[in-house]
C-alpha cells in the first residue's frame, strides 16, 4: 500500500514557519522567487523520497481535495 | 531520426556509388519478403533473413550510400544484434568506443554530472561506439554479398502499393521502366517521410518540436577523450545547448541549439557555422567541414506498425529527437524483433498471430524511446516559464548537491527496452532475488573462452544448470545449454542467479521468455509455445 500524505497539523510554531517561507523571498523578483520555490520543492521532494506522497501533494495543491487518496482507499 | 533536415539542398552527397540493378526478368521467382528501403534498419533485417536462407528483395530508390554522417551513436544492444549477424566486429574496429558522458553547465570547467553507459563490466561489446552511418550501411551491404538469396536492387523506387489477402504487391520504378513485384510479406523501412506510409493513407501521432539544431561535423586533429560532452547554456552558444562527440577519422560531431526563428538555409553556410565551431574548439585549431545540417525533430509514431502483410520498421514507423541515440538503435531493435518472427511464420512453425506481437513489442519500445527523448528535449529546451524555472533550479542545485544530478537530462542514452507484459512472455512463478527478468534482453557474461551472447545465436535456447528434468529429457526444437557441463561458467551462474536445477528460456533475439528454479518439461514446453505466439498455449 502506498504511503499516505499526513495533512494533520504537525508544525509546533506555525507562525514562525510561515514567516520563514515569506522571508526567504525577501528582495527577490518574480523569476528569482519562482526559482527559489522550485529549489525548495526539489529539496523537500528528495528528502521525502516517495513519489506517492508527492503525487498526493500535487493533487491536493491542484484540486483542493485529495481525490486520488479516496480512490485508493476505496479500491 | 531527424525530420525535415536541410543539408546540401541541391543534391545528396555520395559516400559510395552502388551498382544500379537491372529490371528483373518477368518470370523471376517471387521473393518471400520484400524490404522497401536500404538504410541500416532495412539492411539489418535483410541480413538476418538472408542468413536464414530466405529469398529477400531489397528496394532502394537510391543507387548510392549517402555521405552524411547522420546516426553516429550505436548502442551496446545494437552491437549485440549486429554481432549475431557478424558485422559488429568491423564496426567496433573502425568506431570510437566510449562509455562515459559528461554534462557541463555554463562556463564551469568541471562537469556537473557524468554517467557510465556500461555499468556492468565484463561484457563482450562496449556500452557505445560512434561511427558514421555510412560505414554501417557499407558493412551491411558487404556482408549481404555472402547471401546470394538477397537481391539488392539499388535505384528501384516503389511508386505503388496494393495490399492483398496474404501479401502485398508493390509497383516499382527503375531506369528501364516500371514493374510489379508481389510477396507474402512487405516491410516498409523507407524512412521518416515513408512513401509507403503515405500510400496506405497512414500518418504519425505525437508531438512536433519547434526548435532548430545545427549539426557541424568537422575534421580536426586534437587529443581529447572519447566521451560525450554536453553543455547547458555554454558561453559559446547564446541560444542554448551544445554537444561534442568524437567519430572515427578525426571527425567530431558538434551540435548546437539554434532556436526557432532562424533562416535555415543560411544557418549551414560555412561562414555562419564557423563562429559556433570556433566558440567550442577555439581559434587556434584548424578544421574542415565534413557535413553541415540543420534539423528539427518530432517525437511521434504510427498508431500501429503491422497493417496486414505490410509491416513498418524504423523511422517509417516512429520518430524521436536525436538526444539519446534512440532513432537508429530503436530501428535496429525493430529489425531484430521482426526477423525471427517472420522466420517462424515463413517456416510454418507459427501463425500470423506471432507477427501481432511485433506490433506490441515494437510499439512498447517506440513508446519508451519517445517518452525518454521527449523528456530530454523538454529539459534541454523548456517549453514554459515554470519548466525553465525548474530546469534552472536543478542545474543550480546540481553543482553542490548530489541528489539533483540525476535530474539533469542531456539525453537518456539508448538502452534496450524490456516488455515483461508482452503476450509472448511467461511471468515468474518462482521467487527470484536477482538475475534477468522475463521480457528483458540477456545480460552478457564471460562463458569459457567466449561470451554467453555468442551462444544465444538466433535460436531458442534453454540455459540450465544441471539436473533439472529438461536437461535430461529435452524439448523438441530447443537447444539446451547446460552450464554444469561447461568450464568457466561462474559469471553466467552469478549474473543469472542460476542455482542448480534452474533454467532460462531465451528467444532467438536473446530476450528472456521465461525462467524457473526447477521446471518440468511441461513448464518449458508451455513457455516455448507461448513465446512462439501459439494462441491457446496459455490455457493448456
Amino acid at each position: 500500500m502506498p504511503a499516505t500524505i499526513d495533512t494533520s497539523a504537525r508544525i509546533a510554531r506555525p507562525d514562525d514557519m510561515y514567516q520563514m517561507l515569506i522571508d526567504a523571498h525577501a528582495g527577490l523578483d518574480d523569476q528569482a522567487s519562482a526559482k527559489l520555490n522550485a529549489k525548495l520543492i526539489l529539496l523537500l521532494a528528495n528528502h521525502i523520497g516517495e513519489a506517492d506522497i508527492l503525487a498526493q501533494a500535487i493533487d491536493i495543491a491542484r484540486n483542493g481535495s485529495p481525490s486520488t487518496i479516496d480512490q485508493e482507499i476505496a479500491s | 531520426m531527424k525530420d525535415d533536415a536541410v543539408s546540401q539542398p541541391h543534391s545528396i552527397p555520395v559516400y559510395k556509388q552502388l551498382e544500379t540493378a537491372p529490371m528483373p526478368a518477368t518470370d523471376a521467382i517471387e521473393p518471400e519478403v520484400v524490404i522497401v528501403g536500404g538504410g541500416p534498419v532495412g539492411l539489418t533485417l535483410a541480413l538476418d533473413l538472408g542468413q536464414k536462407g530466405y529469398r529477400v528483395t531489397v528496394l532502394s530508390r537510391f543507387d548510392f550510400i549517402a555521405a552524411g554522417s547522420k546516426a553516429i551513436c550505436f548502442a551496446k544492444r545494437s552491437l549485440d544484434i549486429l554481432d549475431r549477424l557478424g558485422v559488429a566486429r568491423r564496426m567496433i574496429d573502425k568506431g570510437v568506443i566510449w562509455n562515459l558522458g559528461k554534462v557541463f553547465n555554463g562556463d564551469a570547467q568541471d562537469p556537473l554530472y557524468q554517467f557510465d553507459m556500461l555499468p556492468v563490466k565484463d561484457q563482450k561489446n562496449p556500452g557505445f561506439i560512434n561511427i558514421q552511418q555510412y560505414y554501417v550501411e557499407e558493412y551491411l551491404v558487404d556482408a549481404l554479398a555472402d547471401c546470394p538469396n538477397v537481391d539488392l536492387r539499388w535505384g528501384h523506387e516503389v511508386i505503388g502499393l496494393e495490399p492483398q489477402d496474404v501479401g502485398a504487391k508493390v509497383i516499382v520504378q527503375c531506369a528501364e521502366g516500371e514493374y510489379a513485384i508481389s510477396a507474402p510479406w512487405v516491410i516498409a523501412g523507407d524512412g521518416s517521410k515513408s512513401p509507403m506510409r503515405h500510400m496506405l493513407g497512414l500518418d504519425f501521432e505525437g508531438r512536433v518540436f519547434e526548435d532548430n539544431f545545427l549539426i557541424a561535423d568537422v575534421k580536426f586533429t586534437e587529443e581529447r577523450p572519447s566521451e560525450r560532452w554536453f553543455w547547458f547554456d555554454p558561453p559559446f552558444n547564446g541560444a542554448g545547448s551544445a554537444l561534442l562527440h568524437k567519430q572515427p577519422d578525426d571527425v567530431w560531431r558538434l551540435d548546437f541549439q539554434l532556436g526557432w526563428d532562424i533562416d535555415r538555409e543560411a544557418a549551414i553556410l560555412p561562414e555562419n557555422v564557423e563562429p559556433y565551431v570556433r566558440g567550442m574548439i577555439g581559434d587556434d585549431v584548424e578544421f574542415e567541414e565534413e557535413w553541415y545540417s540543420v534539423y528539427t525533430f518530432q517525437c511521434r509514431r504510427m498508431r500501429n506498425f503491422v497493417h496486414g502483410r505490410v509491416i513498418f520498421v524504423g523511422d517509417a514507423a516512429h520518430l524521436v529527437s536525436p538526444f539519446g541515440a534512440r532513432g537508429c538503435n530503436g530501428g535496429i531493435a525493430d529489425a531484430d524483433n521482426l526477423a525471427w518472427k517472420l522466420d517462424l511464420v515463413l517456416k510454418g512453425d507459427a501463425t500470423d498471430h506471432l507477427i501481432d506481437s511485433y506490433d506490441y513489442e515494437a510499439i512498447t519500445t517506440a513508446d519508451e524511446n519517445i517518452l525518454n527523448s521527449t523528456r530530454s528535449t523538454d529539459f534541454m529546451t523548456p517549453k514554459s516559464l515554470i519548466s525553465q524555472v525548474f530546469r534552472d533550479a536543478v542545474l543550480d542545485l546540481a553543482k553542490d548537491h548530489e541528489f539533483a544530478r540525476p535530474f539533469v537530462n542531456s539525453g537518456r542514452l539508448s538502452t534496450p527496452v524490456s516488455y515483461p507484459q508482452s503476450p509472448l512472455i511467461t511471468q515468474d512463478g518462482d521467487p527470484w532475488k536477482g538475475g534477468v527478468a522475463p521480457g528483458s534482453p540477456a545480460l552478457d557474461a564471460v562463458l569459457g573462452d567466449g561470451w554467453l551472447l555468442e551462444q544465444l545465436d538466433g535460436q531458442f535456447v534453454l540455459l540450465t544448470n544441471g539436473n533439472n528434468a529438461v536437461a535430461n529429457i529435452g524439448v523438441d526444437g530447443l537447444r539446451v545449454l547446460n552450464v554444469a557441463e561447461l568450464e568457466g561458467s561462474e559469471a553466467v551462474i552469478d549474473r543469472y542467479e542460476l542455482v542448480p536445477g534452474s533454467a532460462y528460456l531465451f528467444r532467438p533475439d536473446q530476450y528472456v521468455a521465461a525462467r524457473w528454479q526447477s521446471p518440468t518439461s511441461q513448464d518449458v514446453q508451455r513457455a516455448f509455445d507461448i513465446a512462439r505466439g501459439a494462441p491457446n498455449a496459455r490455457h493448456n
